[in-house]
């Protein structure tokens, strides 16, 4: 008998189906609150650096340079190292440095730069003629931001979208090892700690199907909107 | 008529890493309120640029550019914003929002103008039944032709009925007879609308189907410029020549003429034919001088409703009855030995 093996057995439906269905729910909780709010700030944020580069709708390099070194200083920080550095943030913006709540700050922090880039990209390669186009008709500078540059990369953007998805459910795990709870913090706890590896397959079974789940949605909706 | 553009010694100069760039370089010109102007030029001759400068895409870097009654080089960009209304743009790539249906397209002018919702969809209705796309309205632009997303880029460079249309190389993405039905289309914006018209291309034969008057652009510069029949018929400018003679081929050169000259004894010479030219008279007299002639080359036909080319005729005689008929044909028209 290979050791090793993990027998499904181990896996105990009574005691571990609730709290996993309980991880699974904060884990739903953390993911959807940072997509929303690291979505949006990293937006703000991208569309900042794509209007104020060099040539840009509002070309302005002190906006640009500083937005720029913002992005590129917090971005490359690996998520368990800053989650210590947000951590007495947190508190003084929650209360507590401790649960899914919590875990919500540093979890955007990292989405916020993370999906800047992303949707930066996207942004870029919007065809300058379309730009252009809009500029003739004489509409501002501030509706074209507002009005057409999301809408125009709308399919590209939604599979960024999704990538920054995954990338979350995988950032929350980590959360779970300082005491952010989810699906990390069960399959540690309940898993790893005790040596049940019935507990880690399973959590890992479910987080595939989640992660599976949200790309299926993205390349539906993407293509979607590509195809019109 | 009086100008509705007014170029007054119009630079534009990029600052590039090779030094600055005169994209632009002391252009004056004036384009008359209801005409179709044409601007040509080879890739890099600055019309681009030029055309940009009419609607503020590009700032001038000095000279005067009145339109329409301002100097667009001292307006502030929001003031700008709303001159453009007054001024549709198309392109080559028609750069249609893909975001948007053909409706949504043409309405964004509208909004732009700040037409209230049902207004805009009766105007909506108007231009699109104008360009002849009312059944596409609710389609999106991947779902249409070339033709068909230059129509609709007509219809919104329309919605806010301005006085001025610029087009940019508007057909030189379309084939052939795609071209010919978008410049039907424009012709009819000029003529119904009453709209005046820049056209920039690198394609005689676009100023030939529509414009009234043409510059020529060259580095920047204007080479020449005036009405489209003059052009055609006595190019001035070497570049101008190089144009007139991707178009127009009524006249024998290099391995052709030679060709000419070991078949035909005698001398050759081309007569250019216009309306008047009675080179006929001429020709049936030569037979009582002892002088035979052969046509050996040429072609006529029509621009801007005048008849314009050339043949080119052998003449075989006594050189001093030779000489007399030619004396005779310059009487009637224009005549050059071949060269």
């Amino acid at each position: 008998m290979i050791t090793a093996l993990p027998a499904a057995s181990d896996f105990d439906w009574s005691l571990h189906g609730p709290k996993l269905l309980e991880a699974l729910g904060q884990t739903v909780y953390m993911v959807t609150a940072t997509l929303l709010i690291g979505g949006l700030l990293g937006m703000v944020l991208a569309l900042a650096l794509y209007t104020t580069r060099r040539d840009g709708l509002l070309a302005n390099r002190g906006v640009f340079g500083f937005v720029n070194l913002l992005v590129n200083v917090f971005r490359p920080i690996p998520f368990l190292i800053l989650l210590m550095i947000v951590a007495p943030f947190t508190v003084e913006l929650i209360g507590t440095r401790l649960g899914s709540t919590a875990m919500i700050v540093p979890l955007s922090f990292a989405a916020t730069f993370g999906v800047s880039r992303i949707v930066e990209q996207n942004l870029v390669a919007i065809d300058p003629g379309v730009i252009e186009a809009a500029r003739a008709t004489g509409a501002s500078r501030w509706r074209i931001v507002l009005t057409l540059l999301v809408p125009e990369a709308l399919g590209p953007l939604i599979l960024g979208y999704t990538f920054v998805f995954v990338a979350i459910v995988d950032m929350s795990a980590l959360a779970g090892t300082l005491d952010g709870g989810g699906l990390g913090a069960f399959a540690l706890d309940y898993g790893y700690k005790r040596w049940n590896f019935a507990v880690v397959w399973i959590t890992v079974l479910v987080i595939v199907l989640l992660v599976q789940l949200a790309q299926a949605i993205g390349n539906r909706l993407s293509r979607r909107v590509l195809r019109r | 008529m009086s100008p509705i553009i007014e170029f007054r010694d119009v630079t534009k100069v990029f600052p590039s890493p090779g030094g600055p760039i005169r994209a632009v370089d002391g252009v004056d010109l004036s384009i008359e309120a209801g005409e179709v102007f044409g601007v040509i030029g080879y890739s890099g001759a600055g019309k681009s640029t030029l055309v940009r400068l009419i609607n503020g895409l590009e700032r001038v870097t000095s000279g005067e550019l009145i339109v329409d009654g301002d100097d667009v080089a001292t307006l502030t960009e929001r003031q700008l914003e709303r001159k453009r209304r007054d001024i549709g743009m198309i392109f080559q790539q028609f750069n249609l929002f893909s975001s948007r249906t053909v409706a949504g397209n043409v309405a964004f002018p509208l909004k732009v103008a700040g037409w209230p919702k049902a207004d805009r969809d009766r105007r909506i209705a108007e231009l699109l039944d104008f360009v002849g796309l009312l059944d596409r309205a609710h389609s999106y632009p991947d779902q249409l032709s070339g033709g068909q997303k230059q129509r609709v880029g007509i219809a919104r460079a329309l919605a806010a009925s301005p006085k001025i249309l610029l087009a940019d190389e508007s057909t030189s993405a379309l084939d052939p007879q795609t071209t010919q039905d978008v410049l039907r289309l424009l012709r009819k914006v000029n003529t119904e609308l009453g709209i005046t018209i820049v056209v920039i291309t690198h394609e005689l034969e676009v100023v030939r189907a529509i414009a009234d008057r043409v510059a020529v652009l060259e580095n920047g510069r204007v080479a020449e410029h005036g009405p489209v029949f003059d052009i055609f018929t006595r190019p001035q400018a070497d570049v101008t020549q190089r144009f007139v003679s991707t178009v127009i081929h009524d006249r024998p050169r290099g391995a052709n003429l030679d060709r000419l000259r070991q078949t035909h004894p005698g001398r050759i010479v081309t007569a250019t034919i216009a309306d008047g030219s009675r080179l006929g008279g001429v020709l049936a007299s030569a037979g009582s001088l002892g002088v035979t002639f052969e046509i050996v080359y040429g072609g006529i036909g029509t621009l801007q409703d005048q008849s314009f080319g050339s043949l080119t005729l052998a003449l075989d005689g006594p050189e001093h009855q030779v000489e007399t008929v030619v004396a005779r044909l310059r009487e009637v028209t224009s005549v050059e030995e071949a060269r």
